[in-house]
């Protein structure tokens, strides 16, 4: 098997006293598509910031980012920057805001590729060409658009537009279709499945949506509590999920519900406090499986090569 | 663009069209007529009636304000009780004062106003953002006319320095600009505080905006994100204030004027309330009002400029 492009090793980020994640492991290898799902506030938008080794101010990092072997949370500021952008970029969440408001979409683009020694006219055409491929219906006219002109769809698709143009090895999704109405989800995740077989890379997309996970992912990691608790295919998590976590997930997409059950499931008990977390299972306190060894940490079992569920009760 | 423009000086029209309006209430709101204050106690009856008739005030009101204006819009403000010059002349030959006066005033304060404002924001939370933080607020609370005896007593009577009275010999720029620097250091002085903390502010609010992070986050340098991505937004309430702020200028020059004895449009307007001299008063106001119109006006334009969102806010 080849080196994996993203390799993360027990990534810790603490804001103050709260541990927003605890050890977070993963990996994404070229050509493939992995999807990280959890609920809020499990920790997904700090891992997305550390991918790009933006950590917000004041944050407490410690572990591996490695993306092609450099480890992004242990170069200096000057040579991460070289890193963003070039070998990893992020489709970000709310592209109302992710862009310059007084700046035109053609200019931010042009400035997006600072990077490479051509003049701007070539540039330009190559914002123009990425903004039709991503199905800008007149690029020439966006290119000289202000966001606030764009409308949500057109916007999301800028935003990838912006993130694929300078063809990096990784690129990382943070809640790609949050921010959009279902039908423009559908358009984007269409977009996405597309661009997927193009892109030579690794794809991570963070999200709590498990339809999307479905949709676009290989493989799948499930956070809970600032901690990777379950891996897998999406096959294996979708059909033989192991931790009691991942199945209660499953069973409460709006999708897996019954016809006609008149209410929709919920994970009873709350998330544990993250300035104070448990030092066993963080799900112990709301899981029906849970037994008094839960208070201890969790064996990783395997379940096959590559489905692995942090969890005592489930062994296999 | 266009569109907005016609707006802009339609809306000035219509204020200017108002305070004329609102001038003309005053001179019927002071108890008295005019003619017997400028006259005094003892006119004869005649004399009175000859200046009533002179000054159209035996002419009903309807006519009186329909001839003001039409007057004021042929540039003809009126007559100098006294002297029977033409207000206008009056204040073409002094305003040349004021507005080198308020230049200087206003460019000494900006220039030192968003240097300190960046210096705060760079050193923010250590103890030069605190000390600034303590001489801004010094800066803005103490009276402009406050300073100017201070700087008065020390550099022109103690000291002798600089000139203490005047505004320089015509056509000689040297003494021009040595009997302009005290008034205009008094006057600034409240600018530059204003500035630095409004240019902190606004700096501080716009770096921690999303569309920074997806600079950021494409690698772009943080000078380069500083100038072209934050500084831009983070000037615009900055031309906002500074228009406001020349408006504001011009009022500190009738006190400042006439603690250094300057030629100018503040001592014209304070020597002729002295003398009940309402031709002049009512023309000079209308003339700085005018004036300040322009100011605002161009600075909104200049903001549209900046911001496409004001331009769409006023297209539709």
């Amino acid at each position: 098997m080849t080196e994996p492009l993203l390799q993360v090793r027990d990534l810790r980020v603490a804001y103050g006293p709260v541990q927003a994640l605890r050890g977070a492991s993963l990996n994404a290898r070229a050509g493939e598509v992995v999807g990280i799902v959890g609920e809020s506030g499990c920790g997904k938008s700090t891992l997305a910031a550390a991918l790009i080794g933006l950590p917000a101010p004041g944050a407490t990092v410690s572990g591996e980012v490695r993306i092609g072997g450099d480890d992004l949370l242990a170069l200096p500021e000057p040579a991460r920057r070289r890193l963003r952008g070039e070998r990893v970029a992020m489709i970000f969440q709310d592209p109302m805001t992710a862009f310059n408001p007084v700046l035109t979409l053609g200019d931010q683009l042009i400035d997006f590729q600072h990077r490479l020694a051509e003049p701007r006219a070539a540039k330009r055409g190559r914002a123009r060409a990425m903004l039709a491929r991503v199905g800008l219906p007149d690029p020439d006219l966006a290119l000289h658009r202000y966001v606030h002109e764009l409308s949500g769809g057109m916007r999301q698709r800028a935003a990838i537009a912006a993130a694929l143009l300078m063809r990096p090895p990784l690129l990382v999704a943070d809640e790609p279709t949050t921010a959009l109405d279902v039908t423009m989800e559908a358009q984007i995740l269409h977009l996405l499945r597309e661009l997927r077989g193009e892109h030579q890379g690794a794809i991570v997309i963070i999200t709590h949506h498990l339809g999307v996970v479905g949709e676009l992912c290989d493989r799948v990691y499930v956070m809970y509590a600032g901690e990777v608790v379950e891996e897998g295919t999406v096959e294996e998590i979708y059909h033989t999920p192991r931790h009691p976590y991942t199945r209660a997930l499953i069973a409460c997409d709006p999708a897996h519900v019954a016809q006609g059950q008149g209410h929709l499931p919920t994970i009873p008990g709350r998330v544990p406090d993250l300035a104070a977390p448990p030092a066993g299972c963080a799900f112990a306190a709301r899981c029906p499986l849970a037994s008094a060894r839960c208070a201890t940490p969790p064996p990783r079992h395997r379940f096959g090569p590559t489905q692995v569920a942090a969890c005592y009760a489930v062994a296999p | 663009m266009l569109t907005y423009a016609i707006k802009r000086i339609g809306l000035a029209v219509l204020i200017l069209i108002t305070v004329m309006l609102a001038m003309y209430a005053m001179v019927f709101l002071v108890p008295g007529d005019p003619a017997s204050l400028a006259l005094g106690p003892r006119a004869t009856p005649e004399l009175k009636a000859q200046l009533i008739a002179r000054m159209g005030l035996d002419q009903p009101v309807w006519v009186q304000v329909w001839r003001f204006f039409a007057n004021a819009l042929h540039g003809n403000l009126g007559y100098d009780v006294w002297s029977r010059r033409p207000v206008l002349d009056q204040i073409l030959q002094v305003f040349p004062n004021t507005l080198f006066l308020g230049a200087v005033a206003l460019g000494w304060a900006l220039v030192l106003g968003v240097a300190l404002g960046c210096a705060a924001v760079v050193w923010r939370g250590t103890v030069v953002d605190a000390v600034l933080g303590i001489l801004s607020v010094s800066m803005i609370a103490v009276p402009p006319f406050v300073i100017a005896l201070y700087l008065l007593l020390i550099f022109a009577v103690w000291l002798g320095w600089l000139p203490a009275i005047g505004a320089g010999t015509p056509g000689d720029w040297a003494s021009q600009f040595r009997a302009v620097l005290l008034p205009a250091f008094s006057i600034g002085i409240t600018w530059v505080g204003y500035l630095a903390r409004l240019v902190r502010a606004s700096m501080l609010e716009v770096m921690g905006a999303n569309h920074i992070r997806t600079a950021r986050a494409f690698g772009l340098s943080e000078l380069r994100i500083v100038t072209r991505y934050a500084l831009r937004l983070a000037i615009i309430p900055t031309v906002a204030i500074l228009a406001v702020g020349f408006g504001s200028i011009l009022s500190s020059a009738v006190f400042v004027e006439t603690v250094f004895s300057r030629p100018g449009i503040g001592t014209l307007v304070t020597s002729a309330v002295a003398k009940r001299n309402y031709p002049v008063v009512m023309g000079s106001v209308l003339f700085m009002t005018a004036f300040y119109l322009v100011v605002v006006t161009a600075a909104d334009l200049l903001i549209a400029r900046l911001d496409p969102r004001v331009r769409d806010v006023f297209r539709g």
